[in-house]
């Protein structure tokens, strides 16, 4: 047991280097481990898979900034992928000031990948200040609400914008954020206008979102790199898709680091007991 | 290995970040500030550009809306607050805030946080998730129930509430650890790939 309390005085870098190295090295030499689709993103899925051709547009709202950019970006891509995939109009905005930026990030990415074109199979409409009155908006009339896009330009000299009005035209909503705005989409839109929301949000916010699906609230939801990584899958297994898997890569890491830290939880428990015993052995 | 400056501008940041975790040094403290900074400034540019020039400036001096001109003021009153004799002036564009934004957010909110989740947990169908989740609410909201001793059967659906609730605990947390998992990995794979070319 000796060796057990001295581990609980290890220097605190050492575990830092463990796990650093455990991030790193599934990078190098991927497991490809096998990810479950939980069913939650399988409802997303299905619901943008059974959104007729000729009907609504989908509106996605890159409602993130930088720092959440690893988990949140690869979900962003892989919806993307899937709208473009069954030709479905995709309107892009954003209630974050640092969201124009990474939205035309992914939209230039993926509509390069599928040849679509500005103005007739998607929009960047860009970032408008405040929440709720920009969601509740868009109710009663988007172009009222944005009236130029990100690059300045008339909504009404869009050509794919003469069909979208306000939320009847909008099959869904698909808010991608690290933050609480996606109960705001679910206080205005969703109370107010009935509009259907699928989320995407980060692992942090997850728990803190579950309430919404168990209501109805939310369609369905990508929770953290791993519902991210779900949703890649169904786009590739689709055949939608043989681009880079960035969040199912970062899955292999993800599961040795965790894997590393519950091993440190085990033994950092046990030291803790060893160490007790140890004291009152001395007393 | 990269070319681009602006990739070798992110490494060095991210480096110096990460070499907090050794111990705290010049490098970190400079990439701190930086960041802090270079923020500010950002963020100031953005909501310059899409907030008072947007909002206010068009609207006031190209299309001649001259109704503009009383959230403006209400707006440059915020800034009373520098001036103590006049900083009550202040109060007033808070007061609007407050008051036209309860007004928007309490109907809204009660309907999809405590109307909504109140519904839902009403079922017609009796299943077993059903019931763990009818008993989790109940016992969690006794734990909260203060007007009383916690002894007898309050006691016990407050020890039982206190099991949910540390699961809840124990869930968030292991996301949060799953977050921040993710946003290493997130840097590693941009040092590795955009910076070392190592990986695909």
């Amino acid at each position: 047991m000796n060796w057990l309390v001295k581990l609980s005085k290890i220097d605190r870098r050492v575990v830092f280097l463990l796990i650093g190295a455990a991030a790193v090295i599934p990078l190098l030499k991927p497991l490809w481990l096998p990810v479950h689709v939980t069913e939650h993103v399988q409802k997303v899925f299905d619901f943008i898979e059974n959104i007729p051709v000729e009907g609504q547009a989908v509106l996605l709202s890159v409602d993130y900034t930088p720092e959440t950019f690893p988990e949140l970006h690869p979900m962003t891509l892989a919806i993307l992928r899937h709208c473009f995939t069954r030709n479905l109009k995709v309107v892009c905005m954003t209630l974050q000031p640092a969201g124009p930026g990474i939205a035309e990030l992914a939209l230039g990415t993926v509509a390069a990948e599928y040849g679509r074109k500005y103005g007739e199979d998607y929009v960047l409409l860009g970032y408008r200040p405040g929440i709720s009155p920009v969601i509740l908006g868009i109710g009663e009339d988007i172009k009222r609400v944005f009236v130029t896009d990100n690059y300045a330009t008339d909504l009404g000299d869009i050509g794919m914008m003469d069909e979208i009005r306000n939320y009847d035209d909008i099959a869904l909503v698909v808010t991608i954020s690290g933050s609480s705005i996606p109960e705001s989409w679910i206080s205005y839109a969703h109370s107010r206008y009935g509009q259907l929301i699928a989320s995407g949000v980060t692992a942090v916010m997850a728990a803190d979102f579950y309430p919404y699906l168990q209501t109805g609230q939310f369609i369905g939801m990508l929770g953290g790199l791993k519902g991210a990584s779900e949703y890649e899958i169904l786009v590739e297994r689709a055949g939608f898709s043989r681009e880079r898997k960035t969040a199912t890569i970062g899955m292999d890491s993800q599961s040795v680091v965790h894997l590393v830290i519950i091993v440190f939880i085990v033994l950092g428990n046990l030291a803790y007991f060893a160490s007790r015993r140890t004291r009152r052995e001395e007393v | 290995m990269s070319t681009n400056p602006g990739v070798w501008v992110a490494v060095i940041m991210t480096i110096g970040i990460f070499s907090f975790l050794y111990k705290d040094n010049p490098l970190y403290k400079f990439c701190e500030h930086l960041f802090v900074g270079i923020s500010l400034g950002y963020y100031v540019a953005l909501y310059w550009n899409n907030g008072v020039i947007p909002k206010l400036y068009i609207p006031l001096f190209r299309q001649h809306n001259y109704f503009y001109l009383i959230p403006g003021f209400l707006g440059i009153l915020y800034f009373s607050r520098f001036v103590r004799k006049y900083a009550y002036l202040s109060r007033w564009p808070m007061a609007f805030v407050l008051g036209a934004g309860s007004g928007l957010s309490i109907p809204a909110i009660l309907q999809a946080r405590i109307i909504a989740q109140m519904r839902g947990t009403m079922s017609d169908t009796f299943t077993v998730s059903y019931v763990v989740m009818v008993i989790g609410v109940l016992a969690t909201l006794s734990y909260f129930f203060f007007s009383r001793e916690h002894k007898g059967f309050l006691k016990i659906a407050s020890g039982i509430g206190i099991v949910y609730i540390m699961v809840g605990f124990g869930a968030t947390f292991g996301y949060t650890v799953m977050a921040r998992v993710s946003l290493l990995i997130g840097r590693a794979q941009f040092l590795l790939r955009d910076w070392l070319g190592i990986i695909d």
